[in-house]
């Protein structure tokens, strides 16, 4: 059963660019799209070692929604976690807007 | 009426029939005074005289002769008699109407001592060619004095009449006239490969009979013994007569004509190559023939004028086709030059290389028609596409020589292409074809089209606009906003690449502080966050110290910041104190304590200026004649914040010692005695380049006028990530072309950069300080949203050499080969 975690308010973020979340131990990074939907997927860019996707520039590829990494640009599907330049994935968590809130869950 | 024609060679009989044929009322009654014994004939064809033509085959004359034209062959005029309108020769007089000179020219034989020893010709007529003959027979050697035209023709009389032959040519190179050095180069290396010697660069300086022979002295002390000397060394108007009877010539000889082919007395005229229209004279047939022309319409009531001669040229030398046409040389060239063939072609093209000025051909000439007929218009093709015999999808061989500044060929560039190269700077990089003169670019272009490599400049999958288009649009619509320019101009919602693009041109625009609105979500993580991310995640700050200038009070500071936050302290290659493993949270209170001592952090990330390093200058050494420290501390805060398709980075040197490294800068400035030299186009990094000089002695006010608009006009048409090496090398027309836009202003947009920089300085803010006093900025510096107060647990340090480290050494994939240890 999903636990659904109240993070920020969707106010706090500018749309197309993350934050950083911390659920339990786990660093979420925590992205608002350009139509206000909300993705969260985790923080730790497994290319490079380092917590830093929530730093990382959001966009499209072929029209799917990725955040691309800071440290060295590989972009990483919001939608699945999956890396589109390399053999990588990241992990994806329910992600929603109640009441103005950004919800993030975990199971 | 009578006419008095004087000569008979090719104008002057193409003047006859042409009169002939239009004067059908017989208005003239014509006589011909000829010195020749024979009737005219082709004497540009003379030289197949050796091949076994006989002069028969080789006269223009119809058989039988107009009816109204009295022909007297060996009998040449000896004097006019201008006042009594009458030509006298041996044999009579011949009263006159209208007169015309066609007397053509002689061969011209330098000044110097031995001409008229036996063995000793020139090579003008078929009576020339008939004593050579005769002369050469039994002996062994011969020498042409001239590479010319002519002289490569005597040269191959000499050969077919089975001496030894060699070539003597004052000019640097052979066909001077026509074509240039590296054609010249091509021909040589083709006329020695029949065995003939040539000497280029050299004159004759005498002539002596040796007991062999002759022997003929050359400049730099050379010496050549031979049995025969061939003259054939350019030739002189046959004005003489005309002189004789106080006619007017040129300066350099020739009668004296207008555009009419009129001389100043109203029945005299002249045509052909002892005519100087204007003051210039042709010593080609074809402008002869529209000088003949002119002359018959005029005496047949006609307005014709003699126009702007073509020049243009296509002969067969020693078997060798050479043609020049329009100008020889011009502000861009397409050159194809293949030694192992022989080939050498060259379209000289306007600066912007749409208009066709001319071109040489040597080794195959069946262009020509096509080329010559298209000079002044359109260029018509790919120089690739009219050589192998004219046939237009023909590819150019593997082995062509297409860089012959650098050697490069074919082969060599499509390799590079092969590994990757997808654009001219690539391969530029990679072969170094097209780095010297730059003429062969469009060659290069051309290859990377035959090679497939689709040449589009969309800058990404959203944006089907190249960055300068992009930039443009932005700048002339007026485009404030991504989403606006996405939604009218690209598709989906922007990627890693297009985002920081426009990101930078708004700000190259001046569109407020680069995280205000929108433009936070383009940025790249160093410029949203005004530092520099390390490979754990933290940030290094970089405090700018402009000219690497600093009091100890500011030294202090760094110090203390460096100390209170932990962070470990490196000096840059730029001159600056790098402080690092400050985590996201932390940045904003150091910056506070940089902003209080009355720092600002710097740009030591981003697409934008970094440095300006110097060195000490003329304020303490000994060597320096500039302040090189105060104009490199101008100049940084000048262009601080200023952003680019790359970063740019600069340096000043106070002498020529150099010691600021400015030449591997993108501006680099070097002191002089007088003011200072400009340098661009440097950089360090993966391929090293030097800087090329630019601008020599300039004024400081000249020097930075002229580095606003080098980096307005870089900001404005660079490429994505492109240097400005590769900017520069990427202009058609390189230096010249970029010199010509900003310090001539040839495409008026001088004034337009000169504004736009002027705005840029005068709206710079220190970015850091306005983030401080932005709460909606400030609250982004967090480590968690939820919960701000913890450090993010990954971080953590070790120490090495005294100093905090990353605790985690893991090794780092990147998109390059990698290094393992």
């Amino acid at each position: 059963m999903t636990q659904w975690t109240v993070v920020c308010r969707l106010d706090e973020l500018v749309p197309e660019r993350g934050v950083a979340a911390l659920l339990d131990d786990r660093q979420v990074a925590v992205f608002r799209l350009h139509d206000d939907r909300v993705r969260a997927v985790g923080n730790h860019d497994p290319l490079s070692g380092a917590n830093v996707l929530s730093r990382g520039l959001v966009g499209t590829r072929g029209g799917a929604a990725v955040v691309v990494s800071p440290m060295h640009k590989q972009a990483y599907s919001l939608d699945d976690g999956a890396c589109l330049d390399a053999d990588a994935a990241i992990p994806v968590y329910p992600a929603r807007v109640r009441d103005g809130l950004v919800e993030v869950g975990l199971r | 009426m009578r006419l008095v024609v004087v000569g008979n060679g090719m104008v002057g009989q193409r003047f006859v029939e042409a009169l002939a044929a239009r004067d059908t009322e017989r208005r003239w009654t014509v006589t011909v005074l000829a010195e020749e014994h024979r009737r005219a004939y082709d004497r540009v064809r003379l030289s197949a005289f050796f091949d076994g033509v006989t002069p028969d085959e080789l006269t223009l004359a119809p058989p039988g002769v107009p009816s109204g034209v009295d022909i007297r062959l060996g009998e040449p005029a000896v004097a006019v008699d201008r006042a009594a309108r009458v030509v006298r020769t041996a044999a009579g007089e011949y009263p006159y109407d209208a007169l015309v000179f066609a007397t053509g020219s002689r061969a011209f034989v330098p000044p110097v001592p031995g001409t008229d020893l036996p063995g000793c010709f020139v090579y003008r007529t078929l009576d020339d060619l008939e004593a050579l003959r005769a002369f050469a027979a039994g002996r062994a050697t011969g020498m042409v004095v001239g590479g010319g035209l002519l002289g490569l023709e005597a040269a191959n009389a000499l050969r077919l009449l089975g001496l030894r032959t060699s070539v003597v040519e004052f000019a640097p190179h052979l066909m001077p006239m026509q074509l240039d050095a590296a054609g010249g180069a091509m021909l040589r290396q083709r006329i020695e490969a029949m065995g003939i010697a040539v000497h280029v660069g050299t004159g004759v300086t005498g002539i002596a009979a040796s007991p062999g022979g002759l022997r003929v002295a050359a400049g730099g002390d050379l010496a050549f013994d031979t049995d025969v000397v061939v003259f054939a060394a350019g030739v002189r108007p046959r004005d003489e007569l005309a002189r004789a009877a106080g006619l007017a010539v040129g300066e350099r000889g020739g009668i004296l004509v207008d555009d009419t082919c009129r001389t100043a007395d109203e029945a005299v005229w002249a045509i052909g190559e002892c005519a100087a229209v204007d003051g210039r004279c042709y010593g080609l047939v074809a402008p002869g023939y529209a000088m003949a022309d002119v002359v018959v319409d005029r005496l047949l009531g006609g307005e014709a004028r003699f126009g702007r001669a073509d020049t243009s040229t296509k002969l067969k030398l020693l078997g060798i086709d050479v043609a020049s046409f329009g100008a020889a040389t011009g502000p861009l060239d397409a050159v194809y030059a293949d030694p192992a063939h022989g080939l050498y072609a060259k379209l000289v093209l306007s600066d912007d290389a749409q208009t066709l000025l001319g071109g040489i051909l040597v080794g195959d000439a069946s262009a020509y028609g096509v080329l010559r007929a298209a000079v002044g218009g359109p260029v018509p093709g790919k120089l690739a596409d009219f050589l192998s015999s004219g046939a237009p999808d023909v590819a150019l061989p593997g082995d062509a020589q297409v860089c012959s500044c650098n050697n490069v060929t074919k082969d060599a560039v499509l390799g590079a292409i092969h590994d990757g190269c997808a654009d001219v700077p690539a391969i530029k990089a990679c072969t170094r074809a097209g780095t010297t003169c730059g003429s062969c670019v469009p060659l290069l272009k051309s290859l990377l089209a035959e090679a497939g490599v689709a040449q589009s400049t969309a800058l990404c999958e959203h944006f089907a606009y190249s960055r300068q288009e992009l930039f443009d649009l932005i700048r002339v619509r007026g485009v404030r906003t991504f989403s606006a320019l996405v939604a009218e101009y690209g598709t989906g919602r922007g990627c890693d690449v297009c985002k920081p693009v426009v990101a930078s041109i708004l700000a190259s625009l001046g569109n407020g502080h680069i995280l205000d609105g929108e433009q936070a979500a383009l940025q790249d993580t160093n410029d949203h966050f005004l530092a520099n991310l390390q490979r754990d995640g933290t940030y290094s700050v970089v405090p700018r110290i402009p000219g690497g200038e600093i009091v100890p009070e500011k030294l202090i500071v760094i110090g203390e910041v460096a100390r209170d936050f932990g962070l470990y302290t490196k000096i840059t290659g730029g001159q600056r104190i790098d402080l690092f493993g400050a985590r996201v949270e932390q940045l904003p209170a150091i910056w506070r304590r940089l902003v209080d001592a009355g720092f600002e952090s710097g740009h030591a990330y981003g697409k934008a200026l970094r440095t300006v390093k110097s060195c000490v200058g003329s304020t303490w050494c000994r060597y320096g004649v500039q302040d090189s420290v105060g104009l490199a501390v101008a100049l940084e805060l000048r262009y601080r914040g200023l952003r680019a398709p790359h970063k740019i980075k600069s340096a000043v040197s106070g002498c020529a010692r150099e010691c600021a490294e400015a030449r591997s800068k993108d501006f680099g400035v070097i002191a002089t005695e007088s003011g200072w030299n400009l340098y661009v186009g440097g950089n360090g990094g993966f391929r090293p380049r030097h800087a090329d000089l630019f601008l020599s002695d300039l004024s400081t006010d000249d020097l930075v006028r002229t580095i606003d608009r080098f980096l307005m006009f870089y900001i404005r048409t660079a490429d994505r990530l492109q240097r400005t090496a590769a900017w520069i090398e990427g202009l058609d027309g390189g230096l010249d072309y970029l010199r010509a836009v900003i310090v001539d202003d040839s495409l008026g947009i001088c004034a337009d950069l000169d504004a736009a920089m002027a705005r840029h300085i005068d709206s710079y803010a220190d970015e850091w300080r306005a983030v401080l006093e932005d709460p909606e900025k400030l609250r982004r510096f967090v480590s968690f949203v939820n919960a701000p107060g913890t450090p993010d647990p990954s971080i953590s340090f070790v120490r090495e050499r005294g100093q905090p480290v990353p605790a985690r050494q893991q090794p780092v994939s990147l998109g390059i080969p990698e290094v393992r240890r």
